[in-house]
């Protein structure tokens, strides 16, 4: 196995999911058998081979600092669950 | 006893610095203080689905410049890198931030103490961006309902500078954030405002017995704005892991919160739980590749910071402490600079400046880079005290009144009548009338007693308004008398 049932409890929690019991147990068997498959390429030799940051050949792609407008705060907020006086309103935290 | 007789304390600092850009770092959005809330916001800087971040060139010009400053190596190549958590002031549930090869890394700066010199090592700094503001709808983080997300301020490009645990006392602290502070000021990286957020301290304490080499273990406390919060937040902190320590027990070792209104920290030991970032490469940036050449471009730019500065005027004859307090902002250091540039007395002007021009600052609250009267001026005031057209005491009635009316101060002086009486006769004429009308004075004088001679000197400035020139009256009076 490459993940156990507590790797994806704990990956839930930091993703605000709840899970069922049935779901916990069939995510396991799906992302065991996902990472099974991608450790095929740990039979490749890498021993030589640069880290790679990117998979696109570029480089340095900036923009000079000029201000664009921004959008309407009504357009921001209208697709949020929430919102109260210009805020996104959201439950508590922490 | 103190807690100091029986721990050591070891800090480190992590202090998250607004870049002085006009944009944010990934959109075009403002970075505008003050805007009414959720008006600079885009979708890029909302996260919302199918856009793509570009990064702004200014922010890396100002990191690079920044590391510089710090005496930091500039990577040749960096990238950026998703940190990943789930918090309502993050649209996006990451935040675009630099994991393991940040743009500047082992840098350092030199503190004053007691003891003289320390070198404070800087290990890295890494461009970020910022989040939302959460207002909560309590009274303190841990005890509101509902919380108002504001998003101005996500995406705002911050520079994260974290230094090596190299402090062992708060005054070591505070002089190593003024420094820091002073530097980034100095070579404009950032605006420096305190009071608006532009710059946030996050401050990692530990204890460990003294003549311990091993470190302690640490709590961090985040999102101090102030130096004060940090003296405050510092000595309650160490206060409370010693008690913990002294009780045999273990200091815990998490995220704590300061609570301004009470001066204590709180425990944020529930978002602890969540401390798991999955830091993985952002695919939606490339990575930079900073070759040298933009590196020395950048390195031309830097102007004269703060410690060459203070080496500078100590040349120049002022005190270690004068030094110290003119170059304690740059907007002071540039006025006194500019002064220095017109008038030949540098411990003089020094006084002045120090003195009269930044107590009339402060009391018509004003800031330096706002003040009513130019560098020039205030250089020519001094220039007249030391042609002696004007006698020192003189000068104070005149600071203010150019002060109030934005005059020069030779016109003030021509229009009313204040220059000193540096006329022989016209002084003699006083002096005699002086003699005439003292004659105790003028005995004991003659009988011995210097000291009578000041009292003379005094009912001739008196008789003058002032305006005599003092030197020139002690000369004339001890020549009259014999
Ligand atoms: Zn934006």
């Amino acid at each position: 196995m490459k993940i156990s049932r507590k790797d994806v409890e704990h990956v839930a929690l930091l993703a605000r999911l709840e899970l069922t019991e049935q779901e916990i147990e069939q995510y396991t068997e799906q992302l065991d058998s996902i990472l099974e498959y991608a450790a095929t390429l740990d039979r490749l030799d890498t021993e030589n081979v640069e880290p790679t940051a990117h998979a696109v050949p570029l480089h340095n792609v900036l923009r000079a600092d000029e201000v664009k407008s921004s959008i309407e705060r009504e357009k921001a907020l209208q697709n949020s669950p929430d919102a109260e006086e210009g805020f996104y309103r959201v439950p508590r935290i922490v | 006893m103190s807690v100091f007789d029986r721990y050591e304390m070891v800090c480190g600092v992590e202090t998250h610095v607004e870049l002085a850009t006009k944009t944010k770092i990934f959109c075009g959005c403002t970075t505008e203080f003050g805007g009414e809330q959720n008006t600079h916001v885009c979708p890029v800087c909302l996260g919302l689905p199918g856009v793509l971040p570009v990064l702004n060139r200014e922010v890396v010009n100002l990191a690079i410049k920044a590391g510089l400053a710090l005496n930091c190596e500039i990577a040749e190549f960096s990238k950026f890198d998703r940190k990943n958590y789930y918090y309502p002031d993050l649209p996006k549930n990451y935040q675009t931030s630099q994991y393991d090869l940040p743009i500047c890394k082992n840098g350092w700066l030199m503190i004053e103490t007691a003891e003289g010199q320390k070198k404070i090592g800087i290990t890295r700094a890494h461009m970020e961006e910022d989040a939302g503001k959460l207002v909560h709808g309590g009274e303190t983080i841990t005890t509101s309902d509902e919380s108002y997300v504001d998003y101005n301020r996500t995406g705002v490009p911050l520079l994260e500078i974290v230094s090596e645990p190299d402090m062992r006392s708060i005054s070591e602290v505070l002089a190593y954030l003024e420094q820091l502070v002073q530097i980034l000021e100095y070579t404009e990286v950032s605006d420096c405002r305190l009071e608006q957020g532009s710059v946030r301290f996050d401050i990692n304490v530990s204890l460990r017995p003294r003549g311990s080499t091993e470190l302690g273990i640490r709590t961090e406390t985040k999102n101090l704005n102030s130096f004060s919060s940090v003296r405050r937040c510092m000595e309650y902190e160490i206060a409370r892991q010693a008690e913990v320590l002294d009780a045999g027990e273990k200091v815990v070792q998490e995220t704590r919160t300061w609570d301004e209104g009470r001066g204590i920290t709180l425990s944020l030991r529930s978002k602890e739980e969540a401390h798991d970032y999955r830091y993985f490469p952002e695919p939606d940036l490339v990575p930079m590749v900073i070759d040298r050449e933009w590196v020395e471009e950048i390195r031309k730019t830097l102007p004269e910071l703060p410690a060459a500065r203070r080496e500078r005027l100590q040349i120049l004859g002022l005190s270690a402490y004068d030094a110290e307090v003119i170059t304690s902002s740059k907007g002071l250091a540039d006025f006194f600079d500019k002064a220095l540039r017109q008038c030949e007395d540098a411990k003089s002007l020094t006084n002045w400046v120090m003195g009269d021009f930044t107590r009339l600052l402060k009391a018509n609250e004003v800031s330096v880079v706002d003040s009513p009267i130019s560098p020039e001026q205030v250089a020519e005031m001094v220039n007249l005290i030391e042609k002696g057209t004007i006698s020192g005491k003189i000068a104070k009635s005149v600071i203010e009144e150019m002060f109030a009316t934005g005059k020069d101060a030779s016109v003030i002086v021509k229009e009313k009548g204040l220059a000193q009486i540096s006329d022989e006769s016209a002084l003699i004429k006083i002096i005699d009338e002086v003699i005439a009308a003292n004659p105790a004075s003028v005995e004991d004088y003659r009988a011995g007693k210097e000291r009578a001679i000041g009292f003379l000197v005094g009912q001739v400035m008196k008789a003058s308004k002032g305006q005599a020139n003092p030197g020139l009256v002690n000369k004339l009076l001890k020549e009259r008398l014999g």
